[in-house]
């Protein structure tokens, strides 16, 4: 008996003995949800493309547990902007966030979902951070798909070292509020 | 069929209109006629109608600022094709600023609808006539033509630039 690192790829550290193993629940439940990630690709314009590299043979996205897109935010943990946010499309993006259940993670991919990339102009949204938070930020334009991996590894760092009770907490709240979502 | 090119048509026009047409210019092929205001619709009906220049389409409408003409500061163009003779040309209406009004072309191409909403909503012209002239591409709370020249290109709630490298 002794302290192990776990068996699973990159899983918690644990007590192992014959035939258990000991460790917190909030560290098995990271380890499951990071990877188990179900993405909703929002993709508007070439991040877009970029995104689909990741997602094909070559780079391969379902390596890391996020095999299965979802097309609906009610059933996707992960919120991928990918490409120019016009002002038009930011309350329809704030709405599929707000349609995605807790706990939710939003990764910005490329300068234009960042910051408003090159188009710093009246018509286009200065960042999706401007209407929702992110917790991940991929820079490029568009960023390779070596660079999307690095964010979602990013992300899994997050998921897995998330206190179980962060989404109850009243910084998460007060991070909401100042977004005005309920 | 009778013959229809560019000399052709600026002469019939010049017959037709006289002293209305304010200029015609020919640049890369392409016949540019600056006609006053009061003949635009007129104008763009006899082209169509006409019996060998049928000009049967409106390629594009569009207006453009120019703030340093005094009383002619903005202008709308229409780009007209003719697809039986081939022929394309601009037809240009100056209007002052202070009066950003002309009549809609909805009446002649249905095309002319979703072009004037926007040329409206990006110049401030006014199209008169016009069935609905609401804004189309834009937010719906847009309170400015974000094309005229006095209102700067850069977006005021850009955070991440530091205005020392970048001219603002």
């Amino acid at each position: 008996m002794g302290l192990n690192t776990s068996k699973l790829p990159n899983g918690p550290e644990m007590y192992v003995g014959e035939g258990y193993g000991l460790t917190q629940i909030e560290k098995v439940i990271g380890m499951a949800r990071a990877n188990s990630i179900w993405p909703l690709p929002f993709a508007t314009s070439c991040c877009g493309i970029e995104f689909m590299a990741t997602m094909a043979s070559t780079y391969d996205l379902g390596r890391f547990g996020a095999e299965r897109l979802s097309f609906s935010p009610r059933q996707a943990d992960l919120l991928m902007v990918m490409g120019t946010i016009a002002k038009k499309m930011g309350p329809i993006l704030k709405q599929v966030y707000t349609q995605m259940a807790e706990p939710k993670w939003v990764i910005a991919v490329g300068a234009c979902a960042s910051s408003g990339g090159i188009f710093d102009t009246y018509s286009v949204l200065q960042g999706i951070d401007k209407v929702i938070p992110v917790d991940v930020y991929v820079p490029g334009c568009p960023p390779p798909p070596e660079a999307i991996l690095d964010g979602i590894l990013k992300i899994q760092e997050l998921i897995k070292n998330e206190p179980l009770r962060r989404r109850e907490s009243a910084e998460y709240n007060d991070l909401l509020q100042s977004y005005q979502i309920d | 069929m009778a013959e229809a090119n560019n000399q052709i048509l600026s002469e019939a026009i010049s017959a037709q209109f006289g002293s209305q047409v304010l200029s015609i210019e020919e640049t890369y092929a392409t016949l540019d006629i600056v006609v006053e205001k009061s003949i635009i619709i007129p104008f763009i009906s006899w082209l169509k109608t006409h019996k060998t220049f049928q000009v049967n389409f409106l390629t594009s409408l569009c207006g453009v600022h120019f703030p340093e003409q005094n009383d002619r500061e903005l202008s709308v163009v229409y780009h007209l094709h003719s697809f039986i003779n081939n022929i394309r040309f601009r037809v240009h209406v100056f209007l002052p600023a202070s009066q950003p009004e002309i009549p809609t072309l909805t009446t002649l191409f249905a095309a002319a609808n979703w072009m004037e909403r926007e040329t409206f909503e990006f110049y401030g012209i006014k199209f008169l006539g016009h069935p609905d002239l609401r804004i189309i591409l834009n937010v719906e709370d847009m309170d400015y033509h974000p094309l005229l020249k006095q209102y700067p290109l850069v977006d005021a709630t850009r955070t991440d630039k530091d205005d020392k490298y970048f001219g603002r």
